[in-house]
This record gives structure tokens, C-alpha cells and sequence, in this order.
């Protein structure tokens, strides 16, 4: 096994890889693209459906607005040209889960083309940008379980007919690395805009890959096969490299790699052809005649371009200038919108940045994890989180009694001030109740005492100590310090 | 262009319509009869003329985001040929792992 | 008749005259499924209610439109005893307007056919002369107007399916402008053609009929928002001014002398109200057999999918998994013309022969549908052709299906375009009703009800027969 890692290593040292990404995203509307059937995931199998999405003798189809307006925000975000007129076409196959017998969808004039998005740099810093070939809506199928009934595959429509954006990118990639790079920037972005739920496991985030190898230095592509069945974005990874060496195997004994599709196992971690009929790519598409062509006036568009909000890269560019924080920092705050909004409300609220991040790159992604709440509706609030920050820093409570208190707020989304006072928390900083501590410590250790008057300054820290510990940890540290300096300088 | 026995077998293999050999013989029979006039167009000069696509200049009216949904009279059980645990049920596929047309 | 239960009564009497006429499968086999009981209780409540322009008035439905508690089939295997969830939009305005459904008539399956001889319940047979066809796909809807059981009947056009039966039967039946009428329940054949249309006893009639059906709907994405002016008129008045098309293509040589004679009477009768009639041409007409069958069977291929086994209707297992299942369902549920059709449909559609096929027949629909504009944009105000080369034929008479196709020659070009027609009664040859196309631009409908309640008028009853 490990040798055979090693050939193939050795083979694909010779090719490189070029890949390029199919990826189908559910829109977060409220009701599917062309009837008034509710999208919510995991109800009672078939409840979500009426004569349209049932393809009921007779029906027909109306498009949603919001689908529109959802698919043309991404386009804007993906910087595609979006064309005033596109057109709906009919994908024809049969399939249970296909109720029409076809999928409306679109074809050879897309809602938006021509687009680009930067996943990151390349060693010289410049941008690695991958090119966006078209984007269009389409409706999703339904759901076929095969294993739940002996000989029989169970039909659930609630999923047929929500809204898609199907996104195509050039065949830009020249690694696994860079296909996961993309998918990351992708999902962010999409995020960003708030456009879908973008969840690979609840599959409102599809992916299926083109994948070719070529021998390095060559210009042309090669035959390309069709990769499917990946379910995380390490899955879409694995697969693009099994693929990749077993093409690279095939051109390395002077084969021909041809043209098919191949399913990914994730258990076995290995590309499999799959089974399909020679004529299932002879869809007969043509305009669809129940829906008029989509006709978007410029305002619209720009109305919908206007209201995006912003975008990654924008962002992190701005939590540089405005907050002076590392690279690394902001990539972790940034990574979703939620948590960045999160630390900037923290970071305003506090005035103490540097604070806000540590904070929440510390405590909160911790507590958020371990509690396993959203971030966005994490129990402790941005506002009370600041007000912790401002104790700490105008000294009513120690750094150790703020970790106490953060996990408090945790669990009963309380404010600070609150909690520190229930628990005892706060730093008494009252002269004469420190003063009685300081005499009855030094009452308590003449040796230490006299010593210290004599100069021994090394005792200070253990006197401080005994202080502390006689306050239960509420004195002051640094109060106590200069009492007992002034104590000893008597 | 002449249907051919293959083409009729393959397009009734796209519409799932199973043939027997004496109707796939009839067919390629009346559809060359019929593709003949269809042929008829191929002498007219369309050089630049736009294909009828769609009606009305307007372009597709859009619709709210919201319900109600559409109600079904009658429950779905009362006219699906087989139903399970609120499932239609189908014989299943005989390789249904071939997701290749289950996509989005 | 007493008077308290008008719509009661009015159902009465047209249960009563499909007995009388034999309108059921052992008779005419114009109607499918009826429900006395059912369509009694409607009247009921039309009598109390007693509002809307066509309160307890009886009408019946073609079978490829939904409707509640009757069965819709579209006169199909595929679809036996198949019952709608829910209610076409043309049938709930009907019924809101005070009508009473009670009868589902005989067609076509799917509405593929111009003889309503391709059903499977049987042929329909022409009141007028029983051993001869009703004409089609609408045959049902046609009968039972001109057997007197309704005076409004619901039939649907793709390309002459209501004017062509009307013709045949001796009745009015109407196209409206491609949108002007919800398709919403409306079993799809050829989406970019298929319009609900009207047959009347009367022009006003089918005028009443089609102000109550038309008009935007929200679920339909192709229906017009254009306001529904009135459509019935006084036939006595004149038509000074008005222009009428006569265009030469609809009167070849090879046209039977005396269809040629009948309808060139038509257009004397309404020059003796005023019209002008001018020459014109249409020359793309001679293309919109070819361009319909190709259109028509490739949208038929896609929208007939659906008919799979698995949601609802017809489902036959076959022997041996899902594609067995879907196989044996198709084949056994679908008649041999709509199978011929839908391989048809997919063969212009499949890899290779799109633009040979498809693309090019829309590109001459352009053609013929710019004909038109030109017409009216050259003064015509309506265009009068026959509805058909001849009048009905015998049962089993057209055994080609292309011979049959060539029914639709005259009618089939105002789908492509889009454009209004109907056809009104002119009189008869040898007994056999025949019918004159009107023909107007896009949602001037009223411009042809107006000249077809003149041309009415002036024929007198049956077209002055
Ligand atoms: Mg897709
Ligand atoms: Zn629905």
C-alpha cells in the first residue's frame, strides 16, 4: 500500500491537475421557486407540496421574486455580467423524484456569466483568481431513500422545486488545494451575502467536479472526467486527488482516460464509474413555453447590487486598517460574517480591540464550541462582553475573577457587574479594609515583618500572597503591593 | 434525414416507451412519412430571423415570497398509485446508485 | 317549467336531452362523465344564490381540463379514473359566474387528434350525421352544443381542435388571442399554442362565455394582463368602414368549389353591411402544417412526461424495476397517436436534429406570424378564410396521420401567430355543416365578435342552411 502511495507520487509529479467546479446552492427562500410550498427543511415527508411541485395534470409554474433577487445578489458578488433577458429552459430525463418528467432550469442564456472570485495569493503575493463561467437558477428534485423499504425506493417532493444557483468556474484550478480553497472563499462569500444556509451536510450546498490531468508544460486540457458524490468540502479534496492518480496511471501506461462519470466513496475513499445509461446525457433542452423570458431593468439590478452588503476581502481589509490587528487575527474573526460582527460590536463597544480579540478568539469561539450554540445568538452579548472587558480594565475585577465571571455569563447570560457582585468577585479596593488585612498579616508574621522593614524585599510578593489569600482573592493585588511598601518603608 | 430503426428505438428509450420489433417497423414507416413534409422547411431561407421564443414583451410576471400554499382537495393518497408512511413509493432503481441523473 | 328553480330546471332539461339524443358511450359518445345528482345539487345553489351573468346556466368542460368530483382523463388510459385536486381557473369562473357543469366531453387524447376517433372510450359522433366524425381534438364539447344539451360548452386549441369541430357540428367556436385565457388546469399538450377555448350555440353565446373566462391570472405566467372588453354586439348594425382579408392562400384551385362558393357568400352577405373586402396574401400559410407538428409534438414529449406512474393516474409494474415499471405504464397507458407523437416530439428535440428541426420551425413561425402583422398593419381590420378544406368526414375515412394533419391547414397558423380566430356557421354542403374562419390581430377580439354577429345576423339561423 505505502509503495504504491510512493508510484504514485512519483507518476504524478510528471502531470498536473486541472479542475473545475459545478456547485449547486439552495437559496434561502421562504416558498420554492415556482409555487407557494414552504422550503423548510425536515418536514413530514410530502406535506410540502401542491398541484405545481406535484406536476399535477395542468399546473403551472409562477417564479419567485425573492429567487431572483437572491440569485442575481451572488452574481453581483461573483462580479458576473448579468444579462437583462435570460431564459428558462426544460431539462428533459425521467427520474422519481423529477415529478415534471423535466427541470426547469436554464441553458443557453443564463441569468449571469463572466465572473471571477480571488481564493487567495500565490507565493509572490499576486492574487489567485478563479473564473466564474456562468451562474443560473434552476429548480432542485426531490429526494429518492432507497434503503428504507425492501426492493422499493421511497419518493419525498418536500425538496422538489426549491430555488438553486447552479455556479460554474473555469477549469482554473491546478490543485485538490486550490478546488478546497475555492470552495471556502465560495462559502464564505456566500455567507456573507446571506443568500443561502450553505450547509454541505443539509445539502443546500451541492458539489460535483471536472477534473483532468495533463503532462506539466502542456497547454491543451486533457479528457476531463465528471467527479460526484462528494458530501465536505476534505471529501471534494480526497476525491480530486484518488481521481487524479488514477488518471495519471492510466496516461502514464500510454492509455486513454475517456470521458465518464465517476462516484466518490468516502468509506473506502475511492472513485468508482457509475453505472450510466448512454442516453442520459440527451437532455433536449429548449426554451421552456409556460415561462416568458426574464427580463431585469437596470435599476432593478442595481437596487439589488446596492444593497450588498460587505464583502470579505472588503472587510478584512478595513479590520486591518481600523483595528491594527495581525493577519492571522483577522483571518480567524473574518472567517464568518456572525463572528466578525460579533468582535466588532465587543471591539466598539469596549474602545479595546486588542482585548476584543483575544477575548473572542479565546473564551467565546471556546464556549460557543463547547456549549454548541451560534454564534449569532451566543448567550453572552457583545455589549456585556465590552462591559467585562472595562472591569478587568479599570481594575473592579482581577483577570482570573473575569474568566469566572465570563463562564457565569455563559451559562446564565447575565451581565458582569451582576455576577461579580453575587459571587464576590469584585476587587475591594476600600484603603481601611485593606489596611486591617495588611496589619493582621503582618500581626500574624512579625519574622516576615521585621525583615522586610530591614529590607528584605524578596518577602513582599509572600506577604502580598498571605493578603490575598486572606481576602479570598477580592484585595487588589496591586494596592496591597504599595501598602505593605509603605508599611515596610516606616 | 431518415429515421432509421435505431433512432426510433433510441428516442423510444428517451421517452421510456417499450416497442415491440412490428411497431418499431410502423413507426419508422409513418415518422419518415410525416418527417417528409417536415423537410418541406429546410427550402425556406431563415438566414437572420429570430426563433418565436416566449410571449409577451413584459417578460415573466415575479410573484411574493410567500404563502399560503395551494391547496390539495383531495388527499394525495386518494390518487397516488402507491403510498408508504406519506412516501410514494416506485420499484426501486436497479442501480440506484447511479445518482448521475438525481442532480440538482 | 316552474320558475322558482330556474338552474334546477335548466339542468333538468339538459340531462334530459342527453338521454333524448344518446349523448352517452352506447350514442353520440360526446359525453364521458356526468353526475346528475352532483350537478343538481350545484344548481341548488346557483338558485339560491341566483347571481353572475350565467347563473343556472348548464355548460360542459372538454376532458383534459380539471374540474372537481368529474373525472379528467383527457380521454386517456394513462389517466383512468384519475379525479383533479383541484379546479381549473376557466371552470371556477364559470362556476362563480353562475354556471352548472353537467357533462365532461369526449376528445382526442390529450387533445392529439382532429376527428376525436384517437379517444379511449371511442369515437364521438357528429349529431348532424352520426356515422360521420365530430371533428376534433374538441369533438365532445362540439356535439353537445349542436345536440342542444348546453348552450356554452369549454373546449382547448392547439391548432384548430375548437374551431375545426364547430365547423364540422354547425356551431360557433372560439380561439382567443394565445394569453387572453388562464391555461391554469388546462391539461398541457403544446404549452406555447394551447389556448381554452369556446363553443356557443350563438355568437353571443360564445361572446358571454369567453367574457367570463378571460382575463389575467396570477398562476398562469403566460396569461395577459389586458382589461376583457365586451364581446357581444348587435348583429343587425352595419360595418361601414370595417375591412375584411381574403387571402388567396386559404382558397387554393385544389379548394372543393362549393366550400369556395359558401364562404365568398359570407363575405357578400357582409359587403351588403358595408365591409370592404380586399385581396391579400399570407404566404408562409402553406409552411404551418410542418412548423405546427414539429412544435407541438416537442413541447408534447416534455409536458407528457409527467405521465410516469409514479404520483398519480395509471401505473402498470412491468417485470422488472423502475424503468420496467415506467415502460410498461407508458406504453399501455398512452393510444398510438400520442405515442407517435411523442417519439415525434422527441426525435426533433434529441441531439443533432435541435436546429434542423425545432429551431427552424420557430424561425418560420416568425414568418408566419409576422404574415399577419403585415395584414393588419396594411389596413385589414379582420381576416376571413374557411375553417376547413371540406366539410366532416366518415368515421375511419383518414387512415394516414399525416392526410390527417392536413385538417388543421387553414386553423393551425393562428396558433403559431397567436392571433384570435373563431368560426361561425355559413351554411351547409350536402347537409354537412360547414364554418368561416374570422380571424383578428393579438387581444381584437372584439373586432371579430363584432363581425361575427353581423355575418350571424345577416346568414340568418344555421348560417341561412
Ligand atoms: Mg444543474
Ligand atoms: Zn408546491
Amino acid at each position: 500500500m505505502a509503495t504504491r502511495v510512493r508510484e504514485a507520487d512519483a507518476i504524478t509529479e510528471r502531470y498536473e491537475m486541472v479542475v473545475g467546479l459545478e456547485v449547486h446552492v439552495q437559496l434561502r427562500t421562504k416558498t420554492k421557486a415556482f409555487c407557494k410550498c414552504s422550503t423548510t427543511f425536515g418536514a413530514a415527508p410530502n406535506v410540502n407540496t401542491c398541484p405545481v411541485c406535484l406536476a399535477l395534470p395542468g399546473s403551472l409554474p409562477v417564479l419567485n421574486e425573492e429567487a431572483v433577487a437572491l440569485a442575481v445578489r451572488a452574481a453581483c458578488a461573483l462580479q458576473c455580467d448579468i444579462n437583462p433577458v435570460s431564459i428558462f429552459a426544460r431539462k428533459n430525463y425521467f427520474y422519481p423524484d423529477l415529478p415534471k418528467g423535466y427541470q426547469i432550469s436554464q441553458y443557453d442564456q443564463p441569468l449571469a456569466s463572466n465572473g471571477r472570485m480571488v481564493i487567495g495569493k500565490n507565493a509572490d503575493g499576486t492574487p489567485i483568481t478563479i473564473g466564474i463561467t456562468r451562474l443560473h437558477m434552476e429548480e432542485d428534485a426531490g429526494k429518492s431513500i432507497h434503503d428504507r423499504f425492501p426492493g422499493a425506493s421511497a419518493i419525498d417532493l418536500n425538496r422538489a422545486g426549491v430555488p438553486l444557483i447552479e455556479i460554474v468556474s473555469e477549469p482554473d484550478m491546478r490543485s485538490s488545494a486550490e478546488a478546497g480553497a475555492y470552495l471556502r472563499v465560495l462559502k464564505q462569500l456566500l455567507e456573507y451575502i446571506d443568500v443561502s444556509d450553505v450547509n454541505m451536510e443539509e445539502g443546500s450546498l451541492r458539489v460535483d467536479a471536472n477534473v483532468s490531468a495533463r503532462e506539466r508544460g502542456e497547454t491543451r486540457l486533457g479528457t476531463k472526467t465528471e467527479v460526484k458524490n462528494m458530501n465536505s468540502f476534505s471529501g471534494v479534496e480526497r476525491a480530486l486527488e484518488a481521481e487524479f492518480v488514477r488518471q495519471c496511471t492510466i496516461l502514464e501506461r500510454g492509455q486513454k482516460v475517456h470521458q465518464q462519470t465517476m462516484l466518490w466513496d468516502g468509506a473506502r475513499g475511492e472513485v468508482r464509474p457509475a453505472r450510466s445509461k448512454e442516453e442520459s446525457h440527451d437532455y433536449r433542452y429548449f426554451p421552456e413555453p409556460d415561462l416568458p423570458p426574464l427580463r431585469l431593468d437596470r435599476d432593478w439590478i442595481s437596487k439589488v447590487k446596492n444593497c450588498l452588503p460587505e464583502l470579505p476581502q472588503a472587510r478584512q481589509e478595513r479590520f486591518a486598517a481600523e483595528y491594527s490587528l495581525s493577519a492571522g487575527d483577522i483571518e480567524v474573526l473574518t472567517s464568518s460574517p456572525a463572528l466578525a460582527d460579533y468582535f466588532e460590536g465587543v471591539a466598539r463597544q469596549s474602545d479595546d480591540p486588542k482585548a476584543a480579540a483575544n477575548w473572542v478568539m479565546g473564551e467565546v469561539l471556546a464556549a460557543v464550541k463547547t456549549t454548541g450554540q451560534k454564534i449569532a445568538h451566543f448567550s453572552v452579548r457583545p455589549a456585556d462582553l465590552a462591559r467585562l472587558i472595562e472591569l478587568v480594565r479599570d481594575g473592579f475585577v482581577s483577570n482570573t475573577a473575569a474568566k469566572k465571571i465570563f463562564v457565569a455569563m455563559v451559562e446564565t447570560g447575565d451581565p458582569p457587574a451582576k455576577i461579580a457582585e453575587r459571587e464576590g468577585l469584585v476587587q475591594v479596593r476600600d484603603a481601611s479594609e485593606l489596611e486591617k488585612w495588611v496589619d493582621e498579616v503582618l500581626a500574624e508574621n512579625p519574622e516576615e515583618a521585621k525583615r522586610l522593614r530591614d529590607g528584605e524585599k524578596k518577602l513582599l510578593g509572600v506577604l502580598v500572597g498571605q493578603v490575598m489569600k486572606k481576602s479570598k482573592g477580592r484585595a487588589d493585588p496591586r494596592r496591597v503591593n504599595q501598602l505593605l511598601s509603605e508599611r515596610a518603608g516606616s | 434525414m431518415a429515421v432509421t430503426r435505431d433512432d426510433v428505438a433510441h428516442v423510444a428509450e428517451l421517452a421510456r416507451i417499450a416497442l415491440d420489433d412490428a411497431r418499431v417497423n410502423d413507426l419508422v414507416r409513418e415518422l419518415n412519412g410525416i418527417l417528409l413534409h417536415m423537410d418541406e422547411l429546410r427550402k425556406v431561407d431563415t438566414e437572420g430571423v429570430e426563433p418565436t421564443a416566449g410571449v409577451g414583451d413584459a417578460g415573466t410576471p415575479l410573484r411574493p415570497d410567500e404563502g399560503p400554499q395551494i391547496p390539495l382537495d383531495r388527499p394525495r393518497e386518494k390518487f397516488a398509485p402507491a403510498m408508504r408512511d406519506g412516501f410514494f413509493i416506485v420499484p426501486r432503481l436497479s442501480t440506484h446508485e447511479d445518482v448521475v441523473e438525481d442532480e440538482g | 317549467m316552474s320558475t322558482e328553480h330556474p338552474a334546477r330546471d335548466a339542468v333538468r332539461a339538459a340531462f334530459a336531452r342527453m338521454e333524448e339524443v344518446k349523448a352517452g358511450r352506447d350514442g353520440l359518445n360526446c359525453v364521458l362523465w356526468s353526475d346528475s345528482g352532483w350537478s343538481l345539487d350545484l344548481a341548488k345553489e346557483a338558485d339560491e344564490r341566483s347571481s353572475g351573468v350565467l347563473a343556472g346556466v348548464p355548460f360542459a368542460v372538454k376532458d383534459n381540463i380539471a374540474t372537481h368530483h368529474l373525472p379528467t382523463t383527457c380521454a386517456s388510459r394513462i389517466l383512468e379514473g384519475y379525479v383533479s385536486a383541484y379546479e381549473a381557473t376557466v371552470v371556477k369562473r364559470m362556476r362563480e359566474a353562475g354556471a352548472v357543469l353537467v357533462a365532461k366531453t369526449n376528445c382526442d387524447e390529450f387533445a392529439m387528434g382532429s376527428s376525436t376517433e384517437h379517444s379511449a372510450y371511442g369515437p364521438a359522433r357528429n349529431p348532424v350525421c352520426p356515422s360521420r366524425v365530430t371533428g376534433g381534438s374538441s369533438g365532445g364539447s362540439a356535439a353537445v352544443v349542436a345536440a342542444g344539451i348546453v348552450p356554452i360548452a369549454l373546449g382547448s386549441e392547439t391548432g384548430g381542435s375548437v374551431r375545426q369541430p364547430a365547423a364540422f357540428c354547425g356551431v360557433v367556436g372560439v380561439k382567443p388571442t394565445y394569453g387572453r385565457v388562464s391555461r391554469y388546469g388546462l391539461v398541457a399538450f403544446a404549452s406555447s399554442l394551447d389556448q381554452v377555448g369556446v363553443f356557443g350555440a350563438t355568437v353571443n353565446d360564445a361572446a358571454l362565455g369567453m367574457e367570463v373566462i378571460a382575463g389575467r391570472d396570477e398562476r398562469d405566467s403566460t396569461s395577459a394582463d389586458r382589461p376583457v372588453p365586451r364581446l357581444r354586439f348587435d348583429g343587425s348594425q352595419r360595418l361601414d368602414g370595417v375591412v375584411i382579408g381574403r387571402p388567396r392562400e386559404y382558397f387554393p384551385d385544389s379548394l372543393d368549389p362549393r366550400m369556395r362558393e359558401r364562404v365568398d357568400a359570407a363575405l357578400d352577405a357582409l359587403r351588403g353591411r358595408g365591409a370592404e373586402v380586399k385581396e391579400i396574401s399570407l404566404e408562409h400559410t402553406d409552411l404551418a402544417i410542418p412548423v405546427y407538428y414539429i412544435i407541438a409534438t416537442a413541447e408534447a414529449s416534455s409536458n407528457l412526461a409527467r405521465f410516469d406512474g409514479v404520483r398519480y393516474g395509471f401505473r402498470d409494474n412491468g417485470d422488472e424495476g423502475l424503468k420496467g415499471m415506467y415502460e410498461a405504464t407508458r406504453s399501455h397507458g398512452f393510444g398510438p397517436e400520442v405515442t407517435r407523437r411523442i417519439l415525434l416530439g422527441t426525435y426533433v428535440l434529441s441531439a443533432g436534429y435541435y436546429d434542423a428541426y425545432y429551431k427552424k420551425a420557430q424561425q418560420v413561425r416568425t414568418l408566419i406570424t409576422r404574415d399577419f402583422g403585415d395584414a393588419f398593419d396594411n389596413g385589414v381590420d379582420v381576416i376571413l378564410t374557411p375553417t376547413t378544406p371540406t366539410p366532416a368526414f366518415e368515421l375511419g375515412a383518414k387512415a394516414e396521420p399525416y392526410e390527417m394533419y392536413l385538417n388543421d391547414i387553414f386553423t393551425a397558423t393562428a396558433n403559431l401567430a397567436g392571433v384570435p380566430a373563431m368560426s361561425v356557421p355559413v351554411g351547409t354542403i350536402d347537409g354537412l355543416p360547414v364554418g368561416a374562419q374570422i380571424i383578428a390581430r393579438h387581444f381584437e377580439e372584439a373586432k371579430m365578435f363584432r363581425v361575427a354577429s353581423v355575418l350571424e345576423h345577416a346568414l340568418g339561423a344555421n348560417g341561412g342552411a
